[in-house]
């Protein structure tokens, strides 16, 4: 059994009334990419903040390198990476100043910050850009600089919260690369997300979490297998409301679901069960036979989709 | 020595918020400039000014000239000035738009340190400021006496008092909109508070408010260092600046931590 990085025990954090986060267990191995998967207020957010040793739960213990990071905050904060979901860079301040700043946050000698700020750079895909100021780079590059801004301490742990929201397809995918790298050399990465292709990409493990509360736990691959089937048939069909369609549909599948612009069937045969549908003389719009991903496991899960 | 009088506030790493904003303003020395000026401007405008005007009054018992009573008073609106400009725009951009300090606090620093750093910086543009507003009065023949140097460390107090409040007012501030309301303090504090005239052209009652002004104490005090005049009530009015400073600084901590880490 590997180390234990991080360990949550009834977490819960409440703001005045309401519960965003309400009673979650996790424990996190040394080295491991951990992902925290769910929509929009689901508390994601409030559940990394408190793991980043910034807010204190109202409820429940962390410990985090076996420290608890409401005692001994600023120890925690100096092994970790924290990478926001808004990026909060100091716009005023050039790209090397950035990174040269925050080493100095966390107390490193300056001949130390110099030379890490120039491997980062290089990491981030910015020496070129090291001299200007953050106003004027692109989206994805302002995110790659506040990952190497995250790095500079060389954190054991890194947290990251939507670390590709808003991110074109290009983007992502280098963001993707540097974290797979980040990994080998044995960080451990926590990721939020409600990308379904993200999660599946980056964590070994996750959890599924819906209004406060973790649903599901596992890696990837079993929670499909465990909460979906092997394929899914969607299909379009030129109505306002697939509901209607529910009844006729359901002999094809163990189980099907309307969305408001399609039907899902999911069966272990995506190819055979739309062959039946022709056949049966129903004329769908659009047929796709796709393999089932987290998007159905959250779907049957929560009865919502991830991302509205 | 605040971190030893209030032993659980902020840390060494305070010092961190201050290297941070020298590293802002090492590009932005304009504003550094419009500083050092301004001191200059208001000695011409209304030293010189007024002073043709108004010629020599009496201050205790002593005929000075109009320029050498109101260059102290000026010292004091200068400090007020700088302080709550400094806290509120900056502060505030931080606080809220370019939310810099939420990056600060995933670091080993805490909101206690962010609200001290700012408040080191603040003081530190003060002592800077402030030595360069005396230079400015002693060329232009406006100092009465050799104990004006004093108006130095008293200066830095002023200072401490404005940025520690001005801190804790820009938390309250939600908008841009709102900074005319800041205005709508500052402007009377600066007109009313007896730094043109002595205070006692108010009837008693309207004297009595005005001595609540953090302004009208400053500038008295700072007369009578310049002056030269010395007197048992500057204690208290020192001690009543330092009591601001603290609970302003306190409110400011208390606020961010609310604002930054709910």
């Amino acid at each position: 059994m590997s180390e234990t990085i991080l360990e949550a025990h009834g977490l819960v954090k409440r703001f005045g009334d309401f519960e965003a986060v309400r009673g979650i267990d996790v424990s996190i191995a040394r080295g491991e990419s951990f992902g925290f998967l769910g929509p929009n207020g689901a508390g994601k957010t409030s559940t990394m903040r408190m793991i980043s040793a910034v807010s204190a739960p109202t409820s429940g213990s962390i410990r985090i390198f076996g420290l608890d990071p409401t005692t001994d905050g600023p120890a925690v904060r100096s092994r970790l990476g924290v990478v926001p979901q808004e990026d909060n860079l100091e716009l005023e301040l050039s790209v090397r100043l950035n990174l040269e700043m925050f080493g100095r946050y966390f107390d490193l000698p300056r001949r130390v910050i110099r030379e890490r700020t120039r491997e980062l750079l290089a990491f981030a895909q910015l020496s070129e850009r090291a001299e200007d100021r953050v106003d004027d780079l692109s989206g994805g590059m302002k995110r790659r600089l506040t990952i190497a801004r995250a790095l500079i301490n060389q954190p054991e742990l890194l947290i990251l919260d939507e670390p590709t929201t808003g991110l074109d397809p290009q983007a992502r995918h280098l963001l993707w690369d540097r974290l797979y790298r980040l990994k080998r050399d044995g960080v451990t990465l926590i990721v939020t997300t409600h990308y379904m292709d993200e999660a599946e990409q980056l964590c070994d493990r996750l959890v599924v979490m819906d209004h406060g509360r973790i649903v599901a736990e596992g890696a990837p691959r079993a929670l499909i297998e465990q909460h979906s089937s092997r394929e899914v048939v969607e299909l379009r069909f030129s109505t306002d409301s697939h509901e209607e369609f529910l009844d006729v549909l359901a002999p094809f599948a163990p189980r099907v679901e309307a969305l408001p612009d399609r039907a899902l069937l999911y069966v272990d045969d995506g190819d055979a069960t739309l062959h039946d549908i022709h056949a049966s003389g129903l004329t769908p719009a659009s047929a796709l036979v796709r393999r089932s991903s987290l998007e159905d496991v959250f779907l049957r899960l929560t009865g919502r989709t991830l991302v509205d | 020595m605040l971190t030893r009088v209030l032993p659980s506030f902020g840390s060494r790493r305070s010092w961190r918020v201050f290297e941070r904003n020298f590293m802002v303003y090492r590009t932005q020395w304009l504003m550094l400039v419009s500083g050092f000026f301004e001191p200059l401007f208001y000695l011409l405008s209304i030293g010189i000014g007024l002073n043709r005007l108004v010629g020599t009054i009496d201050v205790g018992g002593r005929p000075i000239s109009y320029a050498a009573f109101v260059a102290p008073g000026m010292l004091a609106t200068s400090m007020m000035n700088g302080a709550v400009i400094d806290s509120i725009f900056n502060t505030f951009f931080r606080l809220r738009i370019s939310h810099a300090y939420d990056a600060v606090l995933s670091t080993p620093l805490d909101v206690t340190d962010v609200a001290l750093g700012e408040v080191w910086w603040a003081l530190a543009r003060a002592a800077v400021y402030s030595a360069s507003f005396l230079v400015c009065m002693t060329l232009l023949g406006d100092t009465v006496s050799a104990w004006v140097i004093l108006c130095w460390p008293a200066a830095l107090v002023v200072s401490l008092a404005f940025s520690s409040l001005g801190l804790a007012a820009t938390t309250y501030i939600r908008s841009w909109q709102d900074f005319d309301l800041v205005s709508l303090v500052q402007l009377p504090i600066f007109l009313f508070s007896a730094t043109f005239f002595p205070i006692s052209v108010y009837p008693r009652w309207l004297g009595a408010l005005v001595a609540a002004s953090p302004l009208y104490q400053a500038a008295t005090l700072m007369r009578g260092l310049g002056l030269g005049q010395f007197s048992w009530v500057m204690i208290p009015r020192l001690a009543y600046l330092v009591a601001l400073g603290a609970v302003g600084l306190t409110i400011a901590a208390r606020r961010f931590r609310r604002i930054l880490v709910p």
